[in-house]
């Protein structure tokens, strides 16, 4: 079946494909949608944190013998426990300065954890195995669907729906919205605001982590696994619009079809794809797909 | 005499004895840098295990050549090729080095090498992949020990077309070396009866290579081979398994080192075939040097960490030969001389500068016949180094 010269059931594949790698990029632009889109903290350290959670899930299974089920709620949890250890010690004492400070600290604490973990295990990488529940797959008419994929769809999705619900329509959500917007009149009101930046601030964080422990067993875990993809999920969040949750998800579907599509016809630029989109959005609407008007 | 001039003369005599012995050593040393990445993606190859493997060549060898002592410096390339060829420099014109080891990236070696021709001091490259030092830019001072991407083609290619695979379909990782490899290996594929029915080029550093095997599944091919190295091969061969290719067709690495097949879990890895130029495991004399590198180290060798070592002790032994360390005569007197050692069999460095020597063809081990996370290759075959290497260019024969 052809059409226009491209093989349909190729295509078909290929745009599932997408939509799995596009659900994976929502997850991960979620932390960064939050930190960066909320707080406006430009959180660089983002990219490291997703590696901690594959590096702590390796360790997880092989020091502790703790397996993928266990190590997908308990390393989220350590990794965003770090990122509230950073935030209450790095990132709040600079807080009132530009923007630019939080960016460089965070760029250096990338730097010396890549360093680290490259000092220690290597750059070449550990093994981590797919488990056992979600080997194998099932044949579709036009692919090959990979259980584990499915399962990344349906976790991401989860999440991401979770976490939508969670700032958009909750009271807690309300009060962090509000609390960022104005944080002196939050004050006012007798709400923690300092405490409910910090909470936020682990809670994205935690994500990136869920997001490495989901990565393990399909991408190569090595130090070099973060600084990959950061800049290819920055590009998300600007593209969906700073502050809107809802826009990153969405945004994060979209472009991993996109960017599928690309490796399908012109594999060469699949990596550049994205940016390319960045530059359109920013020059028509420059706050983003969904995000509100300055 | 006195005893003040029996003191005297004897320190004479002692002085003038020295001075001869290292007369005609430049500034009394024996100085060889390493230059690598050792904090990046390639730091694993080479790295800090090349620095420590030359340290381990220079005590080997006594701690001085024509009494005068080796010492061993590094720098860190990381990764690009401006900072490599600018610590070359610095080391050949302020610093007296005599040679330069490790040589991992082929842009920082293509770059380190063209500084060290003009200075005429050797390049001794143990990690690079290019064919290029020996061909397109070919030196009088380049010796190029390890392998390269001809003999991996050579190695691991030719016996899959031979068996009857005769569709190729590559995943090509979008720089210098993987199109290096890609057409290395496509010649080979073609010269034997083969034919190449697909290529997808992907972004060096792709995180997820699905989309890629897909096109490698629908285009019928009976192998499909991965033309690119490190995080790559780990991550394209991650997305083969899960997506079932391997159950339907081969999967050859053409660049595959032991850090990499370690990184991959056993059951998606196994199987797979690929070309070395070393495997610690081979035989008694390589597990005897690897243990002893794995205790310095802390890992097991991969082969630019072996190679790396062999490399240094034959340019020991050529200073000795020659009786100098001036850049010709070693030269001369390395290629005089065979390379004979657990790292080079059969072995000889030809007047190009490739040293031409056994090759290893094996495949990955399943978990269940591995002793533990180092026992990692089966070899299945010795390929010849006349047959692995392609032969040399004319215009690179610097034999005088």
């Amino acid at each position: 079946m052809t059409f226009l010269g491209i093989n349909l059931f190729g295509l078909f594949g290929q745009l599932l494909v997408g939509l799995i790698n596009g659900s994976f990029y929502a997850l991960l632009s979620l932390g960064l949608a939050i930190i960066f889109g909320l707080l406006k903290i430009i959180n660089f350290a983002q990219g490291a944190m997703y590696m901690l959670g594959a590096f702590f899930a390796w360790m997880a299974l092989s020091y502790f013998g703790m397996n993928y089920w266990v190590a997908l709620v308990v390393v989220p949890l350590v990794v965003g426990f770090i990122g509230i250890l950073m935030e209450r010690f790095l990132v709040r004492p600079i807080a009132h300065e530009d923007h630019l400070y939080s960016l460089l600290l965070t760029f250096g604490v990338a730097l010396m954890l890549q360093g680290i973990f490259t000092h220690v295990y290597g750059s070449s990488g550990l093994a981590y195995a797919i488990p056992e529940e979600l080997k194998g797959g099932t044949r579709l008419p036009f692919m090959y669907l990979p259980n584990y994929r499915a399962w990344i769809i349906v976790a991401s999705l989860v999440v991401c729906g979770l976490t939508w619900w969670l700032v958009e329509k909750t009271k807690l959500g309300a009060y962090l919205r509000a609390g960022t917007e104005n944080p002196q009149l939050m004050q006012a009101f007798g709400i923690n605001v300092p405490l409910i930046v910090t909470l936020t601030f682990g809670f994205g964080v935690a994500l990136a982590g869920f997001a490495g422990v989901m990565a393990a067993p399909v991408y190569s875990v090595s130090p070099e696994m973060g600084s990959n993809l950061l800049i290819v999920v920055f590009a998300i969040v600007v593209i969906g619009g700073m502050g809107s949750i809802g826009g990153a998800i969405l945004t994060g579907l979209a472009m991993g079809v996109i960017e599928g599509l690309t490796k399908y016809l012109y594999p060469e630029a699949s990596t550049t794809v994205i940016f390319l989109v960045m530059v359109i959005v920013l020059l028509l609407k420059p706050s983003g797909l969904f995000g509100k008007e300055a | 005499m006195n005893r003040f001039t029996k003191t005297l003369a004897a320190v004479a005599v002692a002085a003038a004895t020295s001075t001869a012995a290292v007369a005609n050593v430049s500034d009394d040393k024996i100085k060889i840098g390493v230059l690598a990445d050792m904090g990046g993606v390639y730091s694993d190859l080479c790295g800090p295990g090349c620095v420590t493997a030359l340290e381990m060549a220079a005590e080997d060898f006594g701690g001085e050549v024509l009494g005068a002592p080796i010492e061993i410096v590094s720098a860190d390339d990381q990764l690009k090729a401006d900072v490599g060829s600018a610590i070359v420099r610095k080391w050949v014109e302020d610093e007296q080095v005599d040679a330069v080891g490790g040589l991992v990236s082929s842009a920082v070696t293509g770059a380190a090498t063209k500084v060290l021709t003009d200075a005429k001091k050797i390049a001794m490259i143990s990690t690079a992949a290019s064919n290029a030092f020996t061909t397109a830019s070919c030196s009088p001072y380049n010796v190029h020990w390890t392998y390269n991407v001809a003999a991996l083609a050579n190695g691991t290619v030719k016996p899959m077309v031979d068996s009857g695979k005769k569709k190729w379909f590559f995943i090509t990782a979008d720089y210098a070396f993987g199109h290096a490899l890609e057409s290395v290996a496509t010649e080979v594929i073609e010269n034997n009866g083969g034919e190449v029915v697909g290529v997808v080029r992907a972004p060096l550093a792709t995180t997820d290579f699905s989309s890629y095997v897909l096109q490698a599944q629908a285009s019928g091919a009976d192998v499909v081979a991965l033309a690119n190295a490190g995080a790559d091969t780990v991550n394209s061969l991650k997305a083969a398994t899960e997506f079932g290719l391997t159950e339907m067709v081969d999967v050859a690495g053409l660049l595959v080192f032991t850090p990499a097949a370690q990184a991959m879990d056993p059951d998606t890895a196994a199987g797979m075939r690929l070309t070395t130029g070393f495997y610690w495991d081979y035989d008694d004399e390589t597990r005897a040097w690897s243990n002893r590198f794995k205790e310095r180290h802390g890992s097991i060798p991969a082969m630019g960490h072996a190679g790396a070592y062999s490399m240094a002790m034959h340019y020991f032994r050529a200073v000795e030969a020659a009786g100098t360390d001036d850049s010709d005569a070693v030269m001369a007197k390395m290629r005089e001389l065979k390379p004979d050692d657990f790292f080079a069999r059969n072995a000889y460095l030809r007047a190009d500068g490739r040293m031409v020597h056994d090759m290893y063809y094996a495949e990955i081990k399943p978990a269940d016949q591995r002793r533990d996370n180092d026992d990692i290759l089966n070899v299945l075959s010795v390929i010849p180094g006349d047959q692995a290497f392609a032969p040399m260019l004319p215009e690179c024969n610097f034999a005088d």
